[in-house]
C-alpha cells in the first residue's frame, strides 16, 4: 500500500535539472531516510511531493489530500509576530483541525513550550523555534510527513523531542519522508533508506545492518566518488 | 526558408508603404490629406490598428498558454506586445508630430492621445517585469497573468477619460473630407503594408525566443550529462 | 466554499494582528502621506479657490502612494520563515489566501487614509465634513481597486528580482482609470457639487473597475501562486 510515490520526476529551474526522472515508492507506515550531498536534490522531491512545486515531467501520487500531509521545510514556517498559541491555532484553522485551541494547546504541551505559550515567535531561541515548528507539522496529526533536514542545528532538547514525536507518529501508523545530513538520528528511526545523487535516485530499500554501523557506507557503496 | 519569408514580407510591406505614400502625394488632393503633412495620418492610424490587433492576439494566446501550459503561446505573447507596443509607440510619435504640424503643439492630453499613451503604459510594465523573472514557467505564467490585467484596463481607460472636467474634447484628428474613395483606399493600403512589416518582425522575435529556449534545453542537457 | 471564506478571515485576522502590532507598514505608509502633503505644499502656489480644482487629484496622489506601500506588503509579508509555503502547502484554496490578504490591505490601507485625510484638510483649509458620506463611498471604492489590484500584483512579483521597483511600473498604469475617477469625484465633492446626474459617472466607473478586477484577480491567482 503506497503512501506517496513519484513516478520518473524531473525539475527544471531554468537550464538547471535538479531532479533527472527521480523515481521512488513509499509503502504506508515507512519511516523512509532520504541521504543525499548538498545539491542532490533532495528539497526539490521533498517540495513536490508536498504540493509545494510542480514537476516539470513525471508524475506524483499521494494516497491523501492536503489536509494530511505535514511539511518542515528548512524556513520553520512560523510567524514571528504572532504568539505561539496564536501560530499554532492559525495553522490548524487552515488544516481543518477540528478543535484549533484545544490541539494547539496539546501539541504545545508536547513539544515543552507550554510555559511559554504566549511569547512572541521572535522572542524565541533558535531551539525553541524549531520545537515550534516541529509542532506545527505534527498539529494536524498528518498521515504523511515530510521533514527537509529535520535535525539540522536543533539542541538536544530538540532533538529528543522531535525523535519521540517521530516515534509516536509510526506508531499511529504515520508515513515519514524525512532528509537529512545527520545520518545517525536518522538511522535509528529509519525502516527504509533512499540515497538521491545529482537528481537521480540512485537507491532505495530496507535500512540494512551495514547502514546502521558504519554511515557513510551507503555513500561508498552507491554514490558517486567524492 | 524562414528567413526568405521573414526578408519577402519585410521587403513587400516597405515596397506597398512606399508606393502608399508615392501615390498620397502624387495623385491625393492636398485637401483631401489636410495639407501636405497629412500623409503622416496613413502612417499613424494603421499604426493604432496594428498595435491594438497585436495586444489582442497577445491576449488570446496569454490565456491559451495558462490553459494548455505550450510554451509556443507564450513566445507568441511575447512577440505580439513588443511588436506591437512597438506600433503603438510609432502611432504616439506620428500623432505628435501630426499636432505639431497641425496646432503648434507636440502634445496634447485629448482623448485619442491619452488613450494611446495609457495602453503604451500599460504593456510597457509587461516588457519591464518580464526579463527580471528569471525562471522560464514562472516568466511565461506571470506575463500571461500581466498581459490579461493590462487589456482588461483599455476599455476602463476609454471610459474613464469619458468622465466629466476629465480632458477637453479637443477636435479629433479625423479626416473630414469628401468622397470617402479618396482616402479610404490609401488608408487600408496602409494597414496592408503596416500588417506585412509586422508579420515580418514577429517572425524574427518568435524565431529567436525558440532559439533562445533551444539553447536553454542543450544547457540543460549538457548540465544532465 | 464556506471553509474558504473561513480560511480567508483567519488570514485577514492574522495579517491585521501582525501588522498591529509591529505597525511597520502603517508607520511608513503614514510617514510617507505626511511628507507628500507638505512637500505639495510647495509645488503650487494657488488661491484657496483654485486650489480646490485639483484637491481631489492631490489627495489620491497621496492615498495611492500610500497604497503602494500597503499592498506591497501584502505577499512579502510571507516570505521570512518560508510561511508562504506552508500556506501554500495546506488545503486552503488559493483565492482564500489571497482574499484574506486583500482584505487586511484594504482595512490598513483606510486606516492609513483615515489619519491622512484629517491633516489634508488641516494643510490645504479644504472642508471634507460636507457630504462626508459621498466621500466615504468614494473612499471605499477606490481603496478596494487599489488593494485587489496591488495585492494580486504583490503575488506576482513577490519572487522576482527588484520587486519594490517592479510594483509601481505595474501597479499605476493598471490603477489610472480607478485614480481618474476617484479624483474627479473627489473634486466634485469638495467644490460642493453632488455625486449625481453625470457626476454618477464617478462612482459607476469605480464599481465597474472594482467587479472586473475582483473578479480577474480571484478567478486567476491560483495560476500564479505554485509553480
Amino acid at each position: 500500500m503506497l503512501a506517496v510515490a513519484a513516478d520518473r520526476v524531473w525539475k527544471y529551474f531554468g537550464d538547471y535539472p535538479a531532479l533527472r526522472g527521480a523515481s521512488l515508492e513509499v509503502r504506508k507506515g515507512a519511516c523512509v531516510a532520504l541521504l543525499g550531498r548538498n545539491g542532490a536534490g533532495k528539497t526539490t522531491l521533498l517540495r513536490i511531493l508536498a504540493n509545494l512545486s510542480r514537476p516539470t515531467k513525471g508524475e506524483i501520487r499521494a494516497s491523501v489530500g492536503k489536509s494530511g500531509i505535514g511539511y518542515l521545510g528548512h524556513g520553520i514556517g512560523v510567524y514571528d509576530d504572532l504568539s505561539a498559541t496564536e501560530n499554532l491555532i492559525l495553522f490548524g484553522e487552515l488544516m481543518g483541525v477540528a478543535n484549533p485551541k484545544k490541539s494547539a494547546a496539546e501539541a504545545l504541551e508536547r513539544v515543552g513550550l507550554a510555559r511559554v505559550k504566549d511569547g512572541l515567535a521572535r522572542e524565541f531561541s533558535r531551539g525553541m523555534r524549531q520545537r515550534l515548528a516541529v509542532a506545527r507539522a505534527f498539529l494536524h496529526k498528518p498521515e504523511i510527513l515530510l521533514l527537509d533536514e529535520p535535525f539540522t542545528s536543533l539542541d538536544d532538547r530538540a532533538i529528543a523531542v522531535l525523535q519521540s514525536l517521530l516515534n509516536d507518529a509510526l506508531a499511529s501508523g504515520a508515513t515519514i519522508v524525512m532528509s537529512t545530513h545527520q545520518i545517525r538520528e536518522a538511522m535509528e528511526l529509519a525502516t527504509d533508506v533512499a540515497l538521491l545523487e545529482r537528481g537521480k535516485v540512485v537507491f532505495a530499500g530496507p535500512r540494512a545492518g551495514e547502514m546502521l554501523s558504519d554511515p557513510t557506507w551507503l555513500y561508498r557503496t552507491y554514490g558517486e566518488p567524492a | 526558408m524562414r528567413e526568405k519569408a521573414t526578408y519577402a514580407l519585410g521587403i513587400l510591406g516597405a515596397i506597398v508603404m512606399i508606393w502608399n505614400l508615392h501615390h498620397i502625394f502624387t495623385q491625393m488632393a492636398p485637401e483631401a490629406a489636410q495639407g501636405m503633412a497629412g500623409w503622416i495620418l496613413f502612417i499613424h492610424v494603421p499604426a493604432d490598428f496594428m498595435g491594438d490587433i497585436l495586444y489582442t492576439i497577445a491576449l488570446v494566446t496569454s490565456i491559451l498558454f495558462l490553459v494548455k501550459k505550450d510554451f509556443t503561446y507564450d513566445s507568441i505573447s511575447v512577440a505580439c506586445i513588443e511588436v506591437g507596443t512597438m506600433f503603438i509607440l510609432v502611432n504616439l510619435v506620428t500623432g505628435s508630430i501630426w499636432g505639431k504640424n497641425q496646432w503648434g503643439i507636440w502634445w496634447t492630453w485629448d482623448l485619442r492621445l491619452t488613450t494611446q499613451l495609457m495602453k503604451f503604459l500599460l504593456y510597457l510594465g509587461y516588457l519591464v517585469v518580464r526579463p527580471a523573472i528569471a525562471e522560464a514557467t514562472q516568466r511565461a505564467t506571470m506575463s500571461a497573468f500581466i498581459a490579461i490585467f493590462a487589456y482588461a484596463d483599455v476599455p476602463l481607460v476609454m471610459m474613464a477619460i469619458r468622465l466629466p472636467n476629465v480632458r477637453t474634447q479637443h477636435p479629433s484628428p479625423v479626416i473630414e473630407t469628401g468622397g470617402i474613395n479618396s482616402v479610404a483606399v490609401p488608408f487600408v493600403v496602409g494597414i496592408i503594408a503596416q500588417l506585412l512589416m509586422a508579420l515580418a518582425l514577429m517572425l524574427v522575435r518568435l524565431h529567436q525566443e525558440n532559439t533562445r529556449r533551444e539553447i536553454d534545453s542543450l544547457r540543460r542537457e549538457l548540465h544532465a550529462l | 466554499m464556506k471553509s474558504g471564506l473561513g480560511t480567508a478571515l483567519a488570514i485577514a485576522r492574522k495579517d491585521l494582528r501582525t501588522e498591529l502590532r509591529t505597525k511597520e507598514s502603517i508607520n511608513a505608509a503614514a510617514s510617507f502621506a505626511l511628507v507628500i502633503l507638505v512637500i505639495f505644499s510647495f509645488a503650487f502656489n494657488l488661491e484657496r479657490d483654485e486650489f480646490y480644482a485639483i484637491s481631489g487629484g492631490l489627495l489620491w496622489l497621496v492615498y495611492s502612494f500610500a497604497g503602494a506601500l500597503i499592498v506591497n506588503r501584502a505577499f512579502s509579508r510571507e516570505l521570512p520563515n518560508d510561511c508562504l509555503d506552508v500556506l501554500i502547502a495546506s488545503p486552503a484554496p488559493g483565492w482564500a489566501i489571497f482574499l484574506g490578504k486583500a482584505v487586511a490591505a484594504f482595512l490598513l490601507l483606510l486606516l492609513v487614509e483615515a489619519i491622512s485625510l484629517p491633516v489634508f484638510g488641516l494643510f490645504y483649509n479644504i472642508r471634507w465634513t460636507e457630504s462626508l458620506g459621498s466621500l466615504v463611498l468614494i473612499i471605499l471604492l477606490a481603496t478596494w481597486g487599489m488593494t485587489i489590484v496591488g495585492s494580486a500584483f504583490s503575488a506576482v512579483i513577490v519572487n522576482v528580482r527588484l520587486r519594490e521597483l517592479m510594483l509601481p511600473v505595474l501597479l499605476y498604469p493598471i490603477l489610472i482609470p480607478l485614480l481618474i475617477a476617484a479624483m474627479g469625484g473627489t473634486t466634485a465633492l469638495f467644490q460642493g457639487e453632488p455625486l449625481t446626474g453625470e457626476n454618477f459617472g464617478y462612482i459607476r466607473q469605480l464599481i465597474g473597475f472594482d467587479a472586473v478586477y475582483t473578479a480577474l484577480a480571484l478567478y486567476m491567482i491560483e495560476f500564479i501562486l505554485v509553480f
